[in-house]
């Protein structure tokens, strides 16, 4: 519980700090908000005039600052400047349908990623450890987008099997889409997602299992008559388990950036989409809230995995940490 | 068998000289690939209507766009600039990373603040961070080499703070010191000829992320602006033309930053195990 205490009082530090870096980025940005705002609405000069005290252009930047982050104490962050609701309501809205998109991918991928690792790393130096491992090596290396653009051809444009971009179907409002065709729409992305995912974690499993079975325990079990296949699932699966789920639970910050690019090509109405609206037509505030919850995001994961390594592995929790 | 292993040269090589080999051709490949890419003439790349969304042949090996341009020279192109910012970018986050080492070498508060610093970088995920400082620069090529300078130095930084803490409290540096030698030159005689392999593999194997998150962040729209050759900008306008089946727009691009990423990735573990020797016969 002290342990849980700490790291809520670390968060609001980071946040803090996360907000007022990310403030004064933007503010030192040449990009001018009152110019894109009006650009958006079409606005006459004296309405700019009025824009520019409502966005307080001529207020020293400490002042909005100071200003800035004492809302967001309030929970107040302000008014999306493209979507035109308040910018929680945005947030909600479009976290709620990435965070099923990378839970999904991210479970699938774990999962894959694992048993891929376990026959890798048990079968060493064959050809199928060559194979994936292969495999994993190139994916490493493939920018996410790439793969999400080969995939998109040959699922959409060659197969036909799933529509092209658009996450709604034409002709239906946003809130008339039923269950199953968002349950469609979201087999791509969130296939997409997964494969990018696999490779860190197969490579993190087999090289662990590959460790130990050079270890002399196993080497003792193998004495003691026990099958291959017997060790490995009593030996090195429990071994690599933990170790493997709390890298996963490490890898949110790169989950996020996957989804953004992968919501990028599907058109999937999630958090990704926005972050590059916001950031491409100037919407500080949702820009500057996304930053916030994708550092919140971020940080669950990474604290998710120290309460795993304190608390279900009992040689972690005598030792102190840091 | 041993007829054939005899007329085999690379049998006859040791695992030394395999490696050095395996680093001149993969050194010989990038360099043709930036050199080319800087010597061909933009005028060759006239847009021919008459050429337009070609299928690849032996004339455009990798098809021609919408605007009858070839393929296969933009895609070079674009190498060549992926390169040439992956090279600059990398070698500022080494630099920044080095900076930090030696920030968090001088006392208990300077590790602190580094410590904290990782922390802080590590917490926003990397696409936004360049996306933030992107936007802070005013897009452009400053931004995305700033901004992936500034997303990539914490794992160079965090190997080089250990590295110089294991050897400033060992025997030797223990020794130099009690013979009366000063910071500076245990720095110089103790810590740099050590630390300096780690350096090289480190920015080394910062390049194929640099390069990739260069080209992500461009797609994004947030890099590169529309007119350069990037590799970014020919995969996002492929975009519109996929539904079209013009798979090569986007096949044959990615393919070659794929090459080349792996390229760089395969040069920064060759000269690791060149240079260190316990990871040598790996």
């Amino acid at each position: 519980m002290k342990f849980l205490g700490y790291k809520a009082v670390r968060l609001f530090i980071l946040l803090v700090a996360v907000a007022a870096v990310s403030f004064l980025m933007i503010e030192l940005s040449p990009i001018d908000p009152v110019k894109s705002y009006a650009a958006e609405m079409g606005a006459s000069v004296q309405q700019m005039a009025a824009l520019r005290s409502y966005w307080q252009v001529d207020v020293p930047t400490y002042q909005k600052l100071l200003d800035w982050l004492f809302d967001l104490l309030q929970l107040n962050l302000g008014v999306s400047l493209i979507y035109r609701i308040p910018v929680v309501n945005v947030i909600l809205d479009k976290f709620t349908a990435s965070a099923i998109l990378m839970i999904t991918s991210w479970a699938i991928s774990g999962v894959f990623g694992f048993v891929l690792g376990i026959v890798a790393g048990a079968k060493e130096g064959s050809w199928i450890d060559k194979i994936i491992k292969g495999y994993c090596y190139l994916l490493q290396s493939s920018p996410a987008f790439w793969i999400g653009l080969i995939i998109m051809m040959i699922f959409s444009v060659y197969l036909r099997w799933f529509p092209t971009g658009l996450a709604v179907p034409v002709g239906t409002l946003a809130s008339e889409v039923t269950f199953f065709d968002w349950l469609y729409r979201l087999i791509l992305p969130a296939f997409t997602l997964s494969i990018v995912g696999i490779a860190s974690i197969a490579l993190y499993t087999r090289d662990r299992l590959v460790n130990i079975l050079n270890s002399d325990y196993f080497l003792f079990a193998r004495a003691r008559g026990e099958s291959h296949w017997s060790i490995i699932k009593r030996h090195g699966i429990r071994n690599v388990l933990l170790p493997a789920i709390t890298l996963q639970f490490m890898s949110f910050s790169e989950l996020f950036g996957g989804a953004v690019l992968v919501e990028q090509i599907f058109s999937y109405p999630g958090i990704g989409q926005a972050t590059v609206a916001a950031g491409l037509r100037s919407d500080v505030p949702l820009l500057l809230a996304i930053v916030l919850i994708s550092t919140v995001f971020v940080f669950v994961g990474n604290t998710i995995a120290d309460v795993l390594y304190k608390y279900v592995d009992p040689r972690m929790r005598g030792e102190d940490d840091e | 068998m041993s007829k054939v292993g005899f007329l085999n040269p690379l049998n006859s090589m040791n695992l030394r000289q395999k490696t050095i080999l395996l680093i001149a051709v993969i050194i010989l490949v990038l360099v043709t690939i930036f050199l080319s890419s800087y010597s061909i003439d933009t005028s060759t790349m006239v847009t021919n209507f008459m050429a337009r969304n070609q299928a690849p042949s032996f004339e455009h090996l990798f098809g021609t766009d919408w605007l009858g341009r070839d393929m296969f020279t933009r895609t070079i192109k674009g190498l060549g600039l992926s390169i040439m910012i992956g090279a600059i970018a990398s070698i500022l986050s080494s630099i920044v990373a080095m900076i930090m080492a030696f920030l968090s070498s001088i006392n208990k508060y300077g590790d602190t603040l580094m410590a904290w610093l990782i922390d802080f970088f590590s917490s926003i995920p990397h696409l936004l961070l360049l996306i933030m400082i992107s936007i802070c620069l005013g897009k452009g090529a400053i931004g995305v080499i700033i901004g992936v300078a500034f997303t990539h130095w914490t794992s160079l930084a965090r190997v080089l703070r250990v590295e110089i803490k294991e050897i400033n409290t060992s025997e030797y540096v223990n020794l130099a010191r009690r013979l009366g030698k000063g910071n500076l030159w245990v720095a110089k005689e103790h810590i740099l000829p050590l630390v300096v392999t780690q350096i090289i593999v480190g920015t080394l194997l910062i390049f194929p992320h640099a390069i990739m998150h260069e080209a992500s962040i461009t797609f994004l729209g947030f890099g590169l602006s529309p007119h350069e050759p990037a590799i970014g900008i020919i995969l996002s306008e492929s975009m519109s033309y996929l539904t079209m089946g013009d798979w090569w727009l986007a096949f044959f691009p990615g393919a070659a930053l794929l090459i080349v990423v792996l390229l760089f990735d395969i040069l920064g573990e060759q000269i690791e195990k060149l240079l260190d020797p316990t990871k040598a016969q790996k």
